[in-house]
């Protein structure tokens, strides 16, 4: 069973929801996909050993063989390739690595190199049995969905994998949550929190994810995200409290489940609630592994 | 020359919507454009009244004509995306408009159709023109309707003689944030004095490094771990980064946004007069230093 972590707006408290699930339930795989600014481990503290590059493929032009035709620039739609009198000059980093240039390519100059746009790290924490993987895309590196995609060829289907997700609802999100099936969709009670939930309510319905929502942060703000959710028939799943306990153990990367423990059971009552909503048999033999 | 300012924050929900609608309702003769796009908020406090919309054209998207198609599966395997399902289906969300699929079928059965991918509108705000966005749902190509708006918002101030652009920008580093800090004078990151709010800030610090783009800082809940805020300071010493101010946490920031004001606009308490005495400073940095002095900063 994979459950994402997810909500439009940044800074509402997937990263938190995601760890202290996690830490709940124990013996799960941990996936931190918001490789743009990965968060999960400061509050897990693992030591990380490095799996493997992300790399995609870009193209490599030989000199000698090319004739300065264009056909390469003509083809490229990502502006990656530019024809100029004496030269091909290549722009790596627009490049998506399609492939499109070396199969144009008339005088079969154009071969593929891998280039490194970032890195996947694996951690396992003994107590709580999490393996845990992160995805970081390089600095000054514009492209995260390769890492991500790459990230998830880990899940390894045998048991829970808790996501948690970079924030927005464009390419990054589609491909962490796409597969996905479930969706905790992390919210505040304030109007930037309800305007970017119903943009994340909307990828979910387009992408047939279910889904429900936890409000972090509960006391603040005001009453519209209850309101329409109950409008909207959303499950509400949970309510974090607005408390400057909860808030200081986050500033120092400490998972709150961990000093107030009442919160463990209430996060394992919320596994399995998703277990229960989820009614698909598959779901639900997955659900029952973990819990035997 | 007119000058462009980024306010942008690594990590998400630390203030950086609330900071700029209030520079806004300070600047005094600038444009402002939301290169959020993906998760827009500022148009809840500014209540824009849309004047010009546009229509956003991402990439391509490959489209298989079931008539010419033979079944073959050429596409298929080379399709770097894996976005051509064995039923010779294309998965929209997957598909990246490379074009490879429409130049290798054989039987010219796959086309690449232009695809709407959201919109951008010029508008009017109280506190003067407004260029903003809404990409459509799980679209690529954020980065490029970013560089679009930017590119409206500066032909705006062009013809308007305004001499500021106020860019409200993304979360992360990659290719939305790239494209909202690229060729500006300065960034301001917006911080918070949390394990994620220093990681994630020596990350798009290092981003507009990169780019040898001048950054400053502003902390703001500072007084929520004040041993982190020191942290954070000590770091932008030792890395040449002045840091503009210090704001506490304050109540009144959640109760402007409810109220759909700017938080300038709506308390005269500390919190405004801290937010003020910022953009003075960020003002004194765009306008007043030399750009040799700016560039300095960078190294």
């Amino acid at each position: 069973m994979k459950i994402a972590i997810a909500s439009g707006k940044g800074g509402t408290g997937k990263t938190t929801v995601a760890v202290n699930f996690a830490l709940a339930i124990g013996n799960v795989q941990l996936f931190d996909c918001d490789v743009e600014e990965p968060n999960c481990n400061l509050f897990l503290g693992l030591d990380l050993e490095k799996q493997e590059d992300v790399s995609i493929s870009v193209p490599k032009i030989d000199a000698e063989k090319c004739s300065l035709c264009g056909k390469c620039a003509e083809f490229c739609r990502y502006n990656a390739i530019a024809n100029l009198p004496q030269r091909i000059m290549l722009f790596p980093k627009l490049c998506h690595g399609c492939g499109g240039c070396q199969i144009v390519c008339p005088e079969n100059a154009i071969t593929e190199e891998l280039r490194s746009i970032g890195k996947i790290e694996k951690g396992e924490d003994s107590n709580s049995g999490i393996s845990f993987f992160q995805g970081t895309l390089e600095i000054g590196e514009p492209m995260a969905t390769p890492v991500i995609r790459q990230l998830q060829a880990h899940i390894d289907g045998t048991t829970v994998a808790v996501i948690d997700s970079p924030p927005g609802t464009a390419c990054p999100v589609i491909a962490t949550v796409g597969d996905m099936d479930y969706c905790v969709l992390v919210t505040e009670p304030t109007p930037f929190g309800l305007n970017d939930l119903i943009l994340a309510v909307d990828v979910l319905r387009q992408l047939g994810v279910p889904f429900g929502v936890i409000i972090n942060r509960h006391g603040s703000g005001d009453d519209r995200v209850e309101e329409y959710c109950h409008k909207e028939n959303i499950p509400l799943l949970m309510k974090i409290p607005y408390k400057r306990e909860i808030a200081v153990l986050y500033s120092e990367g400490i998972p709150f489940v961990e000093h107030m423990p009442e919160w463990k059971e209430k996060f394992r009552k919320l596994y399995h609630e998703i277990c229960s909503i989820s009614s698909e048999n598959t779901l639900q033999q997955s659900c029952t592994k973990v819990s035997s | 020359m007119v000058k462009k300012l980024t306010v942008i924050s690594g990590k998400g929900g630390t203030g950086k919507t609330t900071f700029t609608s209030s520079f806004v309702a300070l600047a005094e003769n600038a444009v402002i454009a939301d290169c959020d796009v993906d998760a827009a908020d500022m148009h809840l406090i500014l209540q824009p009244e849309i004047s010009e919309t546009y229509d956003f054209y991402g990439l391509d998207v490959a489209s298989i004509d079931r008539e010419l198609c033979t079944g073959c599966g050429t596409c298929i395997s080379s399709c770097k995306f894996a976005a051509i399902g064995p039923e010779l289906v294309v998965d929209t969300y997957k598909c990246e408009g490379c074009g490879v699929c429409e130049y290798i079928c054989p039987m010219d059965a796959v086309s690449m159709l232009a695809k709407k991918a959201g919109e951008y509108y010029c508008s009017n705000t109280r506190f003067g023109p407004l260029v903003h966005a809404k990409l459509g749902v799980g679209e690529e190509a954020s980065g490029k309707l970013v560089s679009d708006v930017r590119h409206r918002a500066s032909e705006l101030a062009e013809q308007n003689s305004k001499d500021m652009i106020l860019i409200d920008g993304p979360p992360g580093t990659g290719c939305a944030v790239i494209a909202a800090i690229t060729g500006t004078d300065m960034v301001l990151v917006v911080t918070e004095p949390t394990k994620s709010g220093i990681h994630d800030l020596e990350r798009v610090v290092q981003v507009a490094k990169h780019f040898r783009i001048p950054v400053a800082v502003c902390i703001n809940k500072c007084d929520i771990n004040e041993q982190i805020s020191e942290s954070i300071n000590d770091y932008c010493e030792d890395n040449g980064i002045p840091v503009l101010g210090m704001l506490p946490y304050d109540d009144v920031v959640i109760e402007a946004m409810v109220a759909g004001k700017t938080v300038v606009e709506y308390s005269d308490g500390k919190i405004s007069e801290d937010i003020r005495s910022v953009w003075d400073e960020i003002m004194n940095v765009l306008f007043r230093q030399e750009k040799k002095d700016l560039v300095k900063l960078v190294q």
